[in-house]
């Protein structure tokens, strides 16, 4: 952050990202038009409900996946665009965890060959000693103590939390500068989440990572996120972000404001007297049968007919930083 | 009736003969190849009518086991090495245990329905839901397919669904949260006084978690149902449980009314969980983690099964395993050293309560 040109550039820049799937005749857009940035040493909390987007989302921006519209920006350069060579560095700056540390580990690996695979690949060790040397920090990084014994093992003589540091270490061989977390701490016991979330939160302190990363759990987001901001997706779209203590204090778009009403809380006082957003349905639309306007109004309790569901609102700056997609706070914003 | 007299326990809430259903010295065992994995070790609790109770815990600490122990469904390599599982209904009490495959399938369902984790395998995918009813009615008296629907359509119309378009349906046709609702409208078919619920909201979204939890906490002020629910999610608890349970490598460790559970934790487990999850309204907590994994079920540590991970953990801790001691109306832990975990999770509120972090 102390450099200008950070400021400028950010590492991370995705500009109406669209992503479709299906045949020409039945297309269904998961991601739509979805636009933000992530400087340098930041974390951008992607929050929303299952089929949302967010893990299309994290793919696009990994690299994974091949925008159907718009452009995915890595230093300023757009990643679709860059020649091979570059492209193959970018893949590896960016590293994604995946949610489930049982499907994402080669069972019939050791630690040790699950590891040293991408050391290998890329060149980045001159000899088995130097490898061995590299395994032992990473783990001492990722916190999985003793390591002599941990890197014989197979990933099923892990426990969960210990399979999930695997990936991470794995993840940093190649020295990423931007992570991709996708529902990483979701299977993993409440006990032994919060010490995963700290090893994360490390990694950006210590080496200066920067972060995306996609969750349903807004609880999570909170903690991780607190000085970072959170996106909330809906049905293809981000319709709000901002800095985290707002966004979980002073929500502006009514399915945030609904979502965290609906957060149950561990805390019997405070869940049992939240106040409630009642929505007027249940159902999430259909990426099928989108409703016209604005995708959120047939359960926006705040619907104004003739508005929206005429007009699709754009995410717009409300002037205090905070981006929302909503006509009604847009035009409270005009008449303060 | 003789073997079905049991055993008072001081935390309990009301006379032993007055529960619904009561848990003595259960213990249930797998048989595995490295040797038998101590799932439940000597549990006891009851359960009164019309109360909610939750159980909660990390997963592999027997709570699923012990729910399904309850109703003898069991795998075959699972085995009830001890125990009673009285059940009372109009005035006379028998132990489940005792059962033949006939009164067990009556008393499955009618007496105690049971809604299943993963909502889409308990339902037979290549049948209607409408034949699924009738057939969960049918087992237990002769029905016509008419008066099945005559049943389900208020109890489905009570779950929020349409019930045209559910009786119609396939289950793979209908949402997680449909699902899981139908489910709910199917344990209640008979009119059940006690239901258990494993893992109700886990894997549906916050919108849908929030419909279930009203529902249920709706339906069972409409139904006097007893709701036992287990549950790896304290903020579940938080919302539907009269009392909770926390259990920790089999036993309970823990027992007492929710906010007792909550905002005066006697066991450092508990704390320990409390401490761990964060809360979305409000300021930054500062959470911790408890240190160390769960312990090896077929190898247990001697001693306290939780003094490996324990902040508070001394000599004693080794070599003696405390048990659950009555520590105050309906309130037991099983620690040798609650006045000081006491004395740490008041401190821990003060911090959640009066926030000083640095990004405030």
């Amino acid at each position: 952050m102390s450099l200008a040109s950070s400021h400028d550039v950010p590492l991370i820049e995705v500009r109406g990202l669209g992503r479709a799937f299906g045949s020409r005749r039945r297309r269904v857009w998961a991601v739509d038009d979805v636009s933000f940035r992530v400087p340098r040493g930041e974390i951008l909390c992607l929050v929303g409900e299952s089929g949302c987007g967010k893990t299309t989302t994290g793919k696009l921006i990994a690299g994974l996946l091949r925008p159907s519209r718009g452009e995915v920006r890595f230093e300023g350069q757009d990643i679709w665009k860059i020649e091979r060579k570059s492209f193959k560095r970018y893949r590896t700056a960016v590293q994604l965890i995946h949610q489930d540390p049982y499907a994402s580990l080669n069972p019939m690996q050791t630690v040790y060959e699950i590891i040293t695979a991408p050391l290998f690949r890329h060149n980045l060790v001159s000899s088995r000693a130097h490898a061995w040397e590299r395994c032992l920090e990473l783990f001492h990084i990722v916190g999985l103590t003793p390591p002599e014994d941990l890197l014989r093992k197979h990933p099923h003589e892990l426990s969960g939390g210990q399979r999930q540091r695997v990936s991470v270490a794995r993840a940093l061989t190649v020295n990423p500068s931007f992570i991709v977390a996708d529902e990483a701490v979701s299977m993993v016991d409440v006990s032994i989440r919060v010490s995963l979330l700290s090893m994360l939160g490390r990694l950006r302190d210590e080496f200066g990572v920067t972060f995306l990363f996609i969750t349903h759990d807004l609880a999570l987001a909170k903690y991780f996120a607190w000085d970072g901001r959170i996106a909330v997706m809906y049905v293809g779209d981000i319709i709000e972000i901002s800095d985290t203590p707002r966004l979980v204090n002073d929500p502006q778009h009514p399915y945030t404001q609904a979502l965290l009403s609906a957060v149950p809380e561990a805390d019997p006082e405070l869940t049992r007297n939240k106040r409630r957003i009642a929505l007027r349905s249940q159902d999430i639309p259909s990426l099928q049968n989108l409703p016209p306007g604005c995708r959120f109004h047939p359960r926006c309790p705040r619907f104004v007919e003739g508005l929206c569901d005429v007009e699709p609102p754009a995410l717009l700056e409300t002037g205090d930083g905070r981006e929302v997609a909503c006509h009604l706070v847009v035009r409270q914003e005009a008449l303060a | 009736m003789e073997g079905t007299i049991v055993q008072q326990l001081p935390w309990s809430k009301g006379q032993a003969e007055e529960a619904l259903l009561s848990v003595r010295d259960m213990w249930i065992e797998y048989q595995a190849a490295r040797g038998a994995v101590k799932a439940v070790r000597g549990v006891d609790f009851d359960i009164f009518p019309g109360e909610s109770m939750a159980l909660i815990g990390e997963s592999g600490c027997g709570k699923t086991t012990l729910g399904l122990g309850i109703i003898r469904l069991l795998v075959k390599t699972a085995e009830i090495v001890r125990g009673q599982v009285i059940y009372r209904r109009d005035g006379s009490a028998v132990d489940v245990r005792s059962m033949d495959e006939e009164q067990l399938r009556q008393f499955r369902w009618q007496d105690c329905a049971m809604v299943f984790q993963s909502a889409l395998s308990a339902f037979n995918p290549v049948l209607r839901i409408r034949d699924q009813m009738y057939e969960t009615v049918k087992a237990h008296r002769s029905a016509s397919r008419a008066e099945v629907t005559e049943i389900a359509y208020p109890l489905l119309r009570r779950v929020q669904l349409e019930p045209e378009r559910v009786l119609r349906a396939y289950p793979h046709e209908l949402s997680g949260g449909m699902r899981q609702r139908v489910l709910i409208a199917m344990a209640l078919l008979l009119n059940p006084p006690m239901i258990i619920l494993d893992e109700p909201t886990t894997a549906l979204d916050i919108l849908t978690q929030r419909t279930i939890i009203d529902l249920l906490r709706a339906l069972q002020s409409d139904f006097r149902f007893a709701m036992m629910f287990i549950s790896h999610d304290l903020s579940l608890a938080a919302e539907l449980a009269n009392h909770v349970a926390t259990m920790y490598a089999g036993c309970i460790v823990e027992y007492g009314t929710v906010n007792q559970i909550f905002y005066e934790p006697h066991h450092p487990y508990t704390l320990g969980l409390i401490k761990a999850v964060p809360t979305v309204t409000g300021d930054f907590q500062d959470l911790s983690s408890i240190a160390g994994s769960p312990p090896d079920l077929i190898d247990l540590p001697l001693g306290c099964k939780f003094h490996v991970r324990c902040p508070f953990a001394t000599r004693r801790c080794e070599e003696e395993e405390p048990e659950l001691m009555h520590i105050g109306p309906e309130h037991a832990a099983a620690c040798f050293y609650t006045d000081e975990v006491e004395r740490q999770a008041d401190r821990a509120w003060e911090e959640i309560r009066n926030p000083q972090g640095a990004f405030a």
